[in-house]
C-alpha cells in the first residue's frame, strides 16, 4: 500500500465517515443523564421503592450503552455506577467497562477507570489478568499522572499474582528521578512484599539511597518499606541495623529544625514521619543493646521536647514511650516513659486516657512497680462512662493486684463489680475469685470476699465461682465454716433471686446447719435461724418460681443432709422430700424418690450417707503458676496431620516441660480453662462403676455416669457432690442415679424408679470385661470425646480417641492434643481428619508406654477447632483411665 | 497499614469507602453495616477507639460526617486521628469549607484526594501543598481534553 503518498482517499473517507457517524449518533442518541443530575434524582426519591426505581432505570440504561464500541459517554455512565454501588446496589457488571476506560488514551477515562478498578474489583476476579496488562502499559507511560494512577491502583488491589507480575516494573520506578512517581512506587513495593514476602530480595538494593533524600514523601514511604522488610526476616533486620544513625539524624533534624510551614502540624514538624521513624527504631533496637544505646539520647530528647498540649504531640510521645519500653533503654528513660503514661492517665482527652491504659497494660510485665504508682488513677478509670476505657481499666486493675494491695484493690473492684454491666460481671467475678485465691491475706477475708462477689455479681457469675466458693468453704477450719454459714444465712434473708448465692448458701446450711443452729453465741444481723424457720425457708425455695432447677437440686440435697443435722423436724423434712417423688422435673423427682428411700426402708443408711463432706483439697493452680506461664500455652504436643515435622524426640521434651509446669506433686491438676478443682475421687469406686457399666452395656448413659465419676462437676450434679464421701457405700446412690435417668428417659415419669431398689443393685453381679474399655473424657456443647483403651501385648496401652460432633454446626481445623506425665511416653498417630460435619466423627490413635509400672496414667487434653468462624479452645483432663 | 476508610453520615448513609484489603462485597457490606451502627450508638464524649475483630477502629466526627478507619494492632491510633484530620483539611482546602454535600456530589474528587494522600493504606505525602498541587494538575489535564463548544455536555457533567 502506498501510504506515504499525500492523498489516500480510502483512509480519508473512513475518517470523515467516522466523524460524521459520531456526530449523527450524538444528535440521534439522547445525552445520558449527567452524574450530578442522577445524584440529585436519587436524593429526591422520597421512598426506598422510588430510589430503587430510579436506580434500576439508570442501571438498565447503562447496561444498554455497553454494546457501543467507542462511546464518549462511557466514563460518565461508569461514574454513575460508582454512586449506585455506594448505595449498596450491585454494580459488578461494570467491571469490564472499567477496563475499557483504563485502556482509553484519555486521562479522564483513565482516572475514572482506575477509580472503578479500585472500587469494583475484588481479588477473585478473572479480570485481574487483564488489568495487570493495562497496569504494565501505564506504568511505562510518559505522563507522570498516568503512572501515578496505575501505581495507586496497584497499591490498593495488588493480588499475589499481580505482585509477582509487576514487581520488576515497580523496582525500576523506585529508582525514578521523579519524586511523585518514586514515593508511590516505594509504597507499591511495600504492598507487594506484604502480599508476597519472598519478593523482598528484588527491592533490597533500591532501598539503599532512600534515607538520604530530603523529600519527606520519599523519606516516609522509604521508612515504611524498610519497616516492613525488617519485620519480614531477621536477616534483613540485621542488615538494616546500620541505618540507626541515619534515622537518629533525620529525627534530630526534624525536632531541631526551625518552623517549616510545609510539614508543620500544630507546631510539630512532620509528626507522620516522626512516628514512622520511632517505630522503625523500636524494631531495630529490640533485644539489641548496642542499637538501643545509639538511640537513647534522641528518645530522651523527643520525650522531653515534644509539646503536649495537642493531639499531635501526644501521638509522638505515645510512639516514643512504646519504643522506650520495647528496646533495651536506660532505666532513667523508662521512668520517664512511665511518667508520661501517668500524665496521659490524667489527661482530659478520653483518647489519651485510653492510650495510657492500653500501654500500661503492655508495660505491666516490664516494670510493675512503676505502674503501681498510678494505681489510684487507674481505679478511677473504672468509673468512666465509656465502655472501651472501662474494659482497659479492668484488665489493668487485675494485672496490678498483688499480696500487698489485695485488700484495697478488692474493695474498689467489688464496688465496680456491683455496678458493672452484665458483660463485665461474669469476667470480673471470675478474675476476682482467682485474685482472691492467689493473694488472700486470711481465710476469713477470702471467704468474705467470695461472699461479696456472689452478692455483687448476682446471676451473672460463672459456675466456677460457685464451685470454687463451696470448695474454699469446705476446706476451711470449722469456726470459719460456721462464720460464713451465718453470713450466707443472713444474705439469703435479704434476697432469694440470686441463684449462685442461693446455691452456696443452701450448700453451707446443709453441711453446717447444726453449727449455726445450736450455738447461742453466734450473732446474726437478721433473724436467728431456728429449725422451723430453716425448714420453712426450704419449703419456700423449693416451690418458688424464682428459684431455678439447679438451685432446687442444691436445696433438696441440702435439706436431706439437714435431716441428719437437726434434732427435731425430721418428719417435716420427710414430708417435703416425699412431695418431690412426683415432681414434674425428672431430676428433682428422682432425688425425691431416692431420698424418700432414706427415710423408709434404708433409714439405717441415712446417717452415714449424709455425713459431712471431707474437706476438698484446694488446688491452687494459679498460685503455683503465678510466676510461670499458664498451663497449656503452647507446651502441648501438636499432633495434627498438617504438622508432620514433629518427631518423637520433640514430643518427649514438650511433654516434660508441660509436666514440669504441672508441678511435681501427685495432686490432680485441673486445666486452666476449667478451674473447678477436684475433690479426691475414689479410683476404686470409679473403676467398679465402669466395670458394672461395661457389663450392663448401657451405651448412651456412659456420659452421665462419667460426669458423676469425675465428681468435680459440683455445679451440675450436686447430688454426687454432697453424698459422695469416703464411705464405702458411696457408689450406691450414684448407680441409682444413673440407672434411674435411664429408666425414666422413656418419657414415663411415674415413680417406677423405686423398682430399682438399692438392694437389688448391690447384688448385681460384676463381671470383668476383657475388650476395650470406653470412657467419655469430654462432653461439652455437643462435642463428645471418648477414649477406648486396651492393652496391646503388654507393650503399650492403645487409646483410640473418637470425637463425635452432635451439634448442628460444622467444626473445622479440629485439632486434638494430649500430654501425659513424665513416667509415660505418648505416641500420637495421624487423626482421620480435621473437619467435623454435624454428626461426624474423627478418630485418632494414641499409644502410651509406661516407664515405671507403678505410675498412674493421667492425660491433659487440649482441643481446638473453628466453629462458625470462631476459634474455640477447650481443655480437659483425664485421670480415670480404666485398668487394662 | 490502614485496612479501610469509611465515611458515613449521622443518618448512617455511606458516603465514601476505600478498601486496602481484599474482601468480598458481601463481607465489606457486613463490616460497614456493623461499624456504622456501633459507632452511631456511641455517645459524643466517648473515646475514638473501638476494638473490632483483629483491628483497631479509629473514628472521628466532623460536622455531620463520620470518618472511620480500621488500622492494624501495631498502628498508632492517635496518628490515625491525625491522618483523618489531614484528609479533612485537604477536602476543606480543595472544596473551600467542605460540607457533606460537596462529598456527595463530588465523591470521585474525594477519592482522588485520598489517593494522593494514601497509597496502599500508608501515607505517601506529608505536605498538604504537594497533594493539592498534584490534584490541581490532574484536574487541568482533565479539563484540557474536554472539548468546549457545540457539545458542551462532555465529561462527567
Amino acid at each position: 500500500m502506498n501510504t506515504d503518498s499525500g492523498f489516500n482517499p480510502g483512509l480519508n473517507m473512513a475518517t470523515i465517515r467516522q466523524a460524521i457517524n459520531e456526530t449523527i449518533e450524538r444528535v440521534r442518541m439522547p445525552t445520558p443523564t449527567r452524574l450530578r443530575d442522577l445524584i440529585r434524582q436519587i436524593r429526591a426519591a422520597k421512598t426506598q421503592a422510588e430510589e430503587r426505581a430510579v436506580v434500576n432505570r439508570e442501571c438498565a440504561y447503562i447496561r444498554s450503552t455497553f454494546r457501543e464500541e467507542d462511546s464518549v459517554w462511557r466514563c460518565r455512565n461508569i461514574a454513575k455506577l460508582f454512586y449506585i454501588h455506594m448505595l449498596g446496589y450491585p454494580a459488578h457488571f461494570g467491571q469490564l467497562e472499567c477496563l475499557k476506560l483504563i485502556a482509553s488514551p484519555k486521562f479522564t477515562d483513565k482516572r475514572i477507570g482506575y477509580l472503578g478498578a479500585m472500587l469494583l474489583l475484588d481479588e477473585r476476579q478473572d479480570v485481574h489478568l487483564l488489568i495487570t496488562n493495562c497496569l504494565k502499559n501505564d506504568l511505562n507511560s510518559p505522563t507522570q499522572f498516568v503512572v501515578g494512577l496505575a501505581l495507586c491502583t496497584l497499591g490498593a488491589i495488588a493480588s499475589p499474582e499481580m505482585a509477582r507480575d509487576l514487581a520488576g516494573e515497580i523496582e525500576k520506578l523506585m529508582k525514578s528521578p521523579n519524586a511523585y512517581i518514586r514515593k508511590k512506587a516505594i509504597l507499591c513495593a511495600f504492598r507487594i512484599i506484604r502480599r508476597v514476602p519472598e519478593l523482598m530480595e528484588i527491592f533490597l538494593p533500591a532501598t539503599r539511597s532512600l534515607l538520604n533524600e530530603k523529600n519527606h514523601g520519599i523519606l516516609i514511604t522509604g521508612v515504611t518499606l524498610i519497616t516492613e522488610m525488617c519485620e519480614n526476616s531477621p536477616d534483613t533486620l540485621n542488615h538494616f541495623k546500620k541505618i540507626v544513625p541515619n534515622l537518629v539524624r533525620i529525627l534530630k533534624n526534624l525536632i531541631l529544625a526551625g518552623y517549616s510551614p510545609e510539614h508543620d502540624v500544630s507546631g510539630v514538624s512532620d509528626p507522620f514521619l516522626q512516628v514512622k521513624i520511632l517505630r522503625l527504631l523500636r524494631i531495630l533496637g529490640r533485644n539489641d543493646p548496642e542499637a538501643s544505646e545509639a538511640m537513647n539520647d534522641i528518645l530522651a530528647q523527643v520525650a522531653t521536647n515534644t509539646e503536649t498540649s495537642k493531639n499531635v504531640g501526644n501521638t509522638i510521645l505515645y510512639e516514643t514511650v512504646l519504643t522506650i519500653m520495647d528496646i533495651k533503654s536506660e532505666g532513667g528513660l523508662r521512668v520517664l516513659a512511665v511518667n508520661i503514661l501517668g500524665r496521659f492517665l490524667l489527661n482530659n482527652d478520653k483518647n489519651i486516657r485510653y492510650i495510657a491504659l492500653h500501654t500500661l497494660l503492655k508495660t505491666v510485665n516490664v516494670d510493675i512497680s512503676a505502674v503501681q504508682r498510678h494505681r489510684s488513677t487507674i481505679l478511677e478509670c473504672l468509673k468512666d462512662p465509656d465502655v472501651t476505657i472501662r474494659k482497659r481499666a479492668i484488665e489493668l486493675s487485675f494485672a496490678l493486684v498483688n499480696a500487698q494491695n489485695i485488700r484495697a484493690m478488692a474493695k474498689e473492684l467489688l464496688i465496680f463489680l456491683e455496678k458493672a454491666d452484665p458483660e463485665f460481671k461474669a469476667q470480673c467475678s471470675s478474675s476476682m475469685v482467682l485474685s482472691a485465691e492467689r493473694y488472700a491475706p486470711t481465710i476469713r477475708w477470702h471467704l468474705d470476699t467470695l461472699l461479696s462477689v456472689l452478692i455483687a455479681a448476682g446471676n451473672y457469675v460463672r459456675d466456677d465461682v460457685t464451685s470454687s466458693t463451696i470448695q474454699m468453704i469446705s476446706s476451711s477450719p470449722a469456726n470459719e465454716q460456721t462464720y460464713i454459714t451465718v453470713k450466707f444465712w443472713d444474705a439469703i434473708q435479704e434476697t432469694q433471686d440470686n441463684q449462685p448465692l442461693l446455691q452456696v448458701a443452701v450448700w453451707c446450711i446443709g453441711e453446717y446447719g447444726d453449727q449455726i443452729l445450736y450455738d447461742s453465741e453466734l450473732e446474726f444481723t437478721n433473724e436467728r435461724p431456728t429449725e422451723s424457720t430453716i425448714i420453712d425457708l426450704y419449703n419456700k425455695l423449693l416451690w418458688s418460681n424464682q428459684v431455678n432447677t439447679v438451685s432446687k437440686q442444691y436445696s433438696l440435697v441440702s435439706l436431706a443432709k439437714l435431716s441428719t443435722r437437726i434434732k427435731n423436724g425430721q418428719n417435716n423434712i420427710k414430708e417435703i422430700i416425699e412431695m418431690f417423688g412426683s415432681h414434674l422435673n425428672i431430676d428433682l423427682q428422682q432425688r425425691g424418690v431416692e431420698f424418700t428411700q432414706l427415710f423408709g426402708p434404708y433409714k439405717h443408711l441415712r446417717e452415714s450417707l449424709l455425713e459431712k463432706m471431707p474437706a476438698m483439697t484446694i488446688n491452687r493452680i494459679n498460685g503455683a503458676n503465678s510466676n510461670g506461664e499458664m498451663i497449656g500455652e503452647g507446651e502441648v504436643i501438636r499432633s495434627n496431620s498438617s504438622d508432620k515435622v514433629v518427631n518423637n524426640g520433640n514430643i518427649r521434651s514438650n511433654t516434660d516441660t508441660l509436666l514440669d509446669l504441672l508441678g511435681s506433686g501427685d495432686d490432680i491438676i485441673s486445666s486452666s480453662s476449667f478451674t473447678i478443682p477436684t475433690s479426691t475421687p475414689a479410683p476404686a469406686a470409679t473403676n467398679n462403676l465402669l466395670d458394672l457399666l461395661g457389663d450392663i452395656d448401657l451405651g448412651a448413659p456412659t456420659i452421665s455416669v462419667n460426669n458423676n465419676n469425675n465428681n468435680n462437676n459440683s455445679a451440675t450434679s450436686p447430688i454426687t457432690m454432697s453424698i459422695l464421701d469416703d464411705n464405702e457405700n458411696t457408689k450406691i446412690p450414684d448407680v441409682t442415679t444413673m440407672f434411674n435417668i435411664n429408666g425414666s428417659s422413656g418419657g414415663n415419669a411415674q415413680a417406677n424408679n423405686s423398682n430399682y431398689d438399692l438392694g437389688d443393685f448391690l447384688s448385681s453381679p460384676t463381671l470383668h470385661n476383657t475388650s476395650a474399655k470406653i470412657i467419655t473424657v469430654f462432653d461439652k456443647n455437643d462435642l463428645v470425646i471418648t477414649f477406648a483403651t486396651s492393652r496391646h501385648n503388654d507393650d503399650y496401652i492403645e487409646v483410640l480417641m473418637s470425637t463425635t460432633n452432635n451439634s448442628m454446626d460444622t467444626l473445622e481445623q479440629y485439632l486434638f492434643q494430649a500430654a501425659v506425665p513424665k513416667s509415660f511416653q505418648l505416641q500420637m498417630m495421624s487423626p482421620t481428619g480435621s473437619v467435623l460435619l454435624p454428626g461426624g466423627v474423627i478418630t485418632q490413635e494414641m499409644r502410651v508406654r509406661s516407664n515405671s509400672p507403678s505410675a498412674v496414667l493421667r492425660m491433659k487434653l487440649r482441643i481446638s477447632f473453628v466453629c462458625n468462624g470462631n476459634p474455640i479452645l477447650e481443655q480437659a483432663e483425664v485421670s480415670n483411665f480404666p485398668d487394662v | 497499614m490502614m485496612q479501610f476508610m469509611l465515611l458515613f453520615s449521622r443518618q448512617g448513609k455511606l458516603r465514601l469507602q476505600k478498601w486496602y484489603v481484599a474482601h468480598q462485597d458481601k463481607v465489606k457490606k457486613k463490616i460497614t453495616r456493623e461499624l456504622i451502627s456501633t459507632i452511631l450508638a456511641r455517645k459524643p464524649k466517648m473515646c475514638s477507639f473501638l476494638e473490632y475483630k483483629e483491628s483497631k477502629i479509629v473514628y472521628k466526627r466532623y460536622a455531620s460526617l463520620y470518618f472511620c478507619c480500621a488500622v492494624e494492632q501495631e498502628d498508632n491510633e492517635l496518628l490515625t486521628l491525625e491522618i483523618i484530620h489531614r484528609y479533612v483539611e485537604l477536602l476543606d482546602k480543595y472544596f473551600g469549607s467542605v460540607c457533606e454535600l460537596d462529598i456527595i456530589f463530588n465523591f470521585e474528587k474525594a477519592y482522588f484526594i485520598l489517593d494522593e494522600l494514601l497509597v496502599g493504606g500508608e501515607i505517601q505525602e506529608t505536605s498538604k501543598k504537594n497533594v493539592l498541587k498534584a490534584i490541581a494538575a490532574q484536574d487541568v489535564l482533565q479539563e484540557d481534553e474536554t472539548p468546549q463548544g457545540f457539545f458542551e455536555d462532555h465529561g462527567l457533567g
